[in-house]
């Protein structure tokens, strides 16, 4: 593999919701301490996003996806870690610094009737990124671009002087990919772009998603819990579970061979339209806070193959075998016992 | 004698630009223990059918045509009072976010005790018996226990079971389930659809089940019903139509599902058009028409009826070509 | 499609508008006082402010109805004889003043301090809302005492007569800006973990940028609505400081000091002094709140449906 495009090293993100000063302080065992609450949102991931690819990330609420993704986009600060774009580190930039990245890296949200602004038109939405990076375009070449992008993602380029209420949650969703495309990114990180559609817009935007991958030769870092969806965009995998890495593997092997007993049980849960019964795999328990982990492997308590080993030591991302080039983080797995 | 009996629905809703149709000439039936799926994208109609059912259609909605009948009762000419000892009664519903239902401020323990007691005249010491019996039919670990305690302290998923139990209270002859599993997370999505395949089986009880998802009413439901702009647009057993939809609108969403419809060699999902049309601008003729491939010019003119189709008696759709070559 | 947006907007507030009876009622009384007020000048039958004009052998004379009354003067006049007409539409003129300028600089003050709290949050949000409260723990009136106290030695009277107008409106003003940031703040933080504003900071734009353009505009309906009520409050404020010497010279009176020079002379049977201005004042504010309640409920985006 050349330089990968982003390549995230060993990142954590702890959030303080301690609050005020006050709140911090607590009375243990007769001494007054400052305590502060973290809620671990991501634990020591590392990735690697090749250029051309989409990387998937997959897992249910509250697994980290959505924190590492903003991380990725410097929205977030790491608390520890390094963010690099290829091979540079942009996690440590001031806001001055980064914005040659800005153009180079863009967003999609999932929610698109709140992320635009009600108050602008899809004109001054779309021109302002534009605006904003290229200090010196002329109005004209601002013209042409909004409709040469909007054409592409199929809103009408006459729609132009309209506001997101007259529009439908497909259009608008398109609109808020025109805008993450106006600039001409390379690398785009898509946090659920299809979990708030109907299913009939749903394709509509993949399908769009993937066009405009194979025009541009873009990377996309696509967040999501839908396990079809990924399935049909996904280059590779990667499964996360309470802020760590259990699997990442290349879509189809994950999905013939799931290794890590919570990706199994994650694929058994899928429905299936073609009826036929699926047994799901019941995990026992509840998923953990973020806030107290459970010591060594996160999974342990709800993993029906966990030993001793498991709860004392937190297991590595291995390589399962040398043709496939997965890799799986889980002790029975290394051990050959699952 | 089905048990519930829905004829030629019409529910209007009353905008200062004029009357809106949100249901036209809905009609289904729900047999004893049967289990129909209601499907179709956001403003199709799904939920109206819901709460018209149980007579919740609120101002400016009402419900305009039509009969709804319950165990041979009308339900839509029932008085608010008679009314209430159908609903959360025989008829119970369950919702997409658990908190619609529960009370915040009260206790698991008295929030199930006192829709009992609303129902029936028993001591609050029976009620809290069949109360932890229905805990346990959920699958909730210690149910004595969990009885003292808020809806804040349990997860999603515990609180949808909690919900399950609640309406379970009154050992219901229907239970209308508007989007139950779409909140949740799809380990936690598997576990409730499970639970509400084994209680229809063994509580003998029938289940309105109302999503947008096709794959969870491929696991749960023998029938379903698509519904399009307010209308029912397809109606068969669940496995038939998930192998051969025969309305170019339930192929369009078959296909258009991920990791399940074909794709061609780009690897495109084959997707529909457009999208589903406001209430207040329905294209004349078949609602469908502007977004379908096979449209002709009949479908512009005219209103297709739900028929049966030749040979198959379980199966309605409401297309001028459905079943014919045009179709293939 | 400006306009085209525009007309949706106001076919709905329009449509509200004439639904709702209260309302129109409310805005045609406001109409009219506003415009009388701002033409008081052409309106008013005479000058109060005129020295030359003014008679003493005319004063405290009743309403023209009454058996005492003077055709030339409708509601007859004060007790230095101005007319008293005019010298309400003049006193309107400047309660009206004041209250738009004090609200206009609570509200430019609250809202940079809204936006900036609510924004940045953490240790400047802290900060500037102990301010806040520190400020709205102090009462206008006692902020006004002492502020007019010292004003009035430190110029004279003389010059404090010309000041008034200004210093009132830096007064109210400055105690009343707390509301208008506490609005801004709340509806900030409901605003700025949106996407859009993430969107926003993902194209790079600064802070400045992202709260000026992007989350001010979002937050204006509740600002437009606790406007309204705020205007009320400061001309009601203006009026409380009058009565209580405190405000608008007798010279140059305004509502409220009207009220308050003709309390004195109630009780020797000159109610129309005291009466007629203290109408219009409540006839003022009523209008005022009953059109801020219409406004936000019509503002309010839970109502809003299209």
């Amino acid at each position: 593999m050349s330089t990968p495009i982003v390549k995230i090293e060993n990142l954590y993100k702890y959030f303080d919701i301690s609050g005020g000063f006050l709140e911090k302080l607590q009375i243990r065992s007769g001494k007054i301490s400052l305590h502060t609450t973290e809620v671990k949102a991501v634990n020591g991931v590392s990735l690697e996003v090749a250029s051309g690819e989409t990387l998937a990330v997959v897992g249910e609420s509250g697994c980290g996806k959505s924190t590492l993704a903003r991380t990725v986009m410097g929205l977030y600060p790491p608390t520890s870690g390094k963010v690099l774009y290829r091979g540079e580190r942009i996690d440590t930039l001031s806001a001055r610094q980064m914005l040659p990245y800005r153009q180079r890296m863009q967003m999609i949200f999932q929610d698109p009737y709140a992320s635009l602004n009600p108050r602008k038109s899809v004109r001054s939405t779309l021109e302002e990124p534009l605006r904003f990076h290229r200090k010196k375009i002329s109005s004209k070449e601002v013209d042409e671009r909004l409709a040469e992008v909007m054409e592409q993602v199929g809103v009408n380029p006459a729609w132009r002087d309209r506001f997101p209420h007259e529009f439908s949650g497909g259009q608008r969703q398109r609109i808020a990919i025109a805008r993450a495309l106006v600039i001409d990114p390379e690398f785009i990180v898509a946090d659920e772009p299809v979990s708030a559609l109907d299913v009939s817009i749903q394709a509509q935007i993949l399908n769009l998603m993937m066009d405009a991958q194979d025009e541009r030769g873009l990377t996309y870092l696509f967040i999501t819990h839908d396990l079809s969806v990924v399935r049909h965009v996904a280059s590779r995998v990667a499964v996360m579970y309470l802020g760590t890495l259990c699997e990442l593997s290349v879509t189809r092997e994950l999905y013939e061979t799931p290794r890590h007993p919570y990706t199994q049980a994650l694929l058994s849960a899928i429905p299936r339209v073609d009826g036929k019964k699926q047994n799901h795999i019941k995990l026992p328990g509840e998923i953990p806070t973020p806030i107290d982990l459970p010591s060594g492997c996160v999974f342990h308590g709800r993993c029906i193959h966990a030993d001793e080993r498991c709860k004392r030591e937190s297991p590595q991302l291995l390589k399962v075998s040398d043709s496939s080039g997965s890799l799986v983080a889980c002790h029975g797995v290394a051990e050959g016992r699952l | 004698m089905s048990l519930l009996e829905v004829n030629n629905l019409e529910v209007i809703f009353a905008l200062r630009h004029g009357d809106l149709v949100a249901l036209n000439d809905v009609s289904f039936t729900l047999d004893k223990r049967e289990r129909l799926g209601v499907v179709g994208e956001s403003g199709a109609g799904k939920s109206v059918t819901g709460f018209a059912v149980i007579n919740l259609i609120s101002k400016p909605g009402r419900i305009s045509k039509g009969t709804i009948l319950f165990d041979g009762k009308r339900l839509d000419r029932l008085s608010e009072r008679e009314m209430r000892h159908i609903r959360g009664n025989r008829i119970a519903m369950i919702f997409q976010d658990p908190m619609m239902t529960l009370n915040p401020v009260l206790t698991i323990g008295t929030q199930m005790v006192e829709t009992l007691r609303a129902h029936r005249k028993i001591s609050k010491k029976d009620a809290a018996k069949i109360a932890i019996a229905k805990l346990e039919l959920v699958h909730i670990p210690s149910p004595e226990r969990r009885l003292a305690q808020y809806p804040h302290e349990f997860s999603g998923g515990m609180r949808q079971r909690i919900v399950i139990a609640i309406a379970l209270l009154t050992d219901p002859a229907i239970i209308i389930a508007d989007e139950p599993t779409t909140a949740l997370d799809v380990t936690i999505q598997a576990e409730i659809m499970d639970l509400l395949l084994e209680l229809c089986n063994t509580q003998d009880m029938g289940l309105m089940l109302i999503t947008h998802d096709l794959g969870v009413v491929a696991e749960v439901t023998e029938r379903v019903m698509v519904m399009y702009a307010g209308k029912v647009i397809e109606v068969a057993k669940t496995s038939d139509l998930v192998a051969s939809p025969m309305h170019p609108y339930t192929k369009g969403l078959i296909n258009a599902l991920p990791g399940h419809g074909e794709c061609d060699e780009e690897n495109r999902l084959q997707q529909i058009p457009g999208s589903m049309p406001n209430l207040t601008e329905i294209a004349p003729g078949c609602s469908f028409h502007p977004r379908c491939e096979f449209c002709q010019d009949i479908c512009t003119r005219e209103v297709p009826e739900l028929r049966s189709l030749a040979g198959m008696d379980e199966r309605k759709v409401s297309c001028h070509f459905a079943g014919t070559e045009q179709m293939q | 499609m400006q306009t085209r947006r525009q007309k949706i907007k106001e076919s709905y507030l329009l449509y509200s508008f004439k639904r709702d009876k209260v309302a129109m009622v409310s805005f045609t009384i406001l109409a009219i006082l506003l415009l009388a007020a701002l033409f008081a000048p052409l309106l008013a039958p005479y000058n109060p402010y005129d020295t030359a004009s003014i008679d003493i052998m005319d004063s405290e004379i009743p309403p023209s109805w009454t058996e005492e009354g003077d055709s030339r003067f409708f509601l007859g006049t004060d007790i230095q004889g101005r007319d008293l007409v005019s010298t309400m539409l003049y006193g309107l003129r400047i309660s009206v003043m004041i209250g738009i300028g004090a609200v206009i600089l609570q509200a430019l003050i609250g809202i940079a301090v809204g936006l900036v709290s609510g924004y940045f949050g953490g240790r400047i949000d802290a900060v500037l809302m102990r301010i806040a409260d520190v400020q709205l723990s102090f009462s206008t009136l006692m902020v006004a005492i002492i502020v007019s106290a010292i004003v009035q030695i430190a110029f004279g009277v003389g010059r404090y007569e010309q000041l008034a107008v200004p210093i009132l409106i830096v007064i109210i003003g400055i105690a009343e800006w707390p509301q208008y940031a506490r609005t801004v703040r709340a509806s900030v933080l409901g605003e700025k973990n949106k996407e859009y504003v993430e969107a926003a900071r993902v194209i790079g734009l600064d802070s400045r940028r992202i709260m000026f353009s992007h989350i001010l505009p979002n937050t204006l309906s509740p600002v437009l609505v606790i406007s309204t009520v705020q205007v009320a409050n400061a001309v009601m404020s203006e009026a409380a400081l009058s009565f209580l010497g405190l405000g608008m010279p007798v010279t140059k009176p305004s509502i409220g000091s009207l009220i308050d020079a003709g309390f004195e002379y109630i009780f020797s049977g000159a109610w129309w002094i005291t009466f007629f201005p203290a109408v219009l004042l409540i006839v003022f504010i009523l209008v005022i709140n009953l059109l801020g309640d219409w406004l936000r409920d019509v503002l309010n985006p839970k109502l809003y449906k299209g």
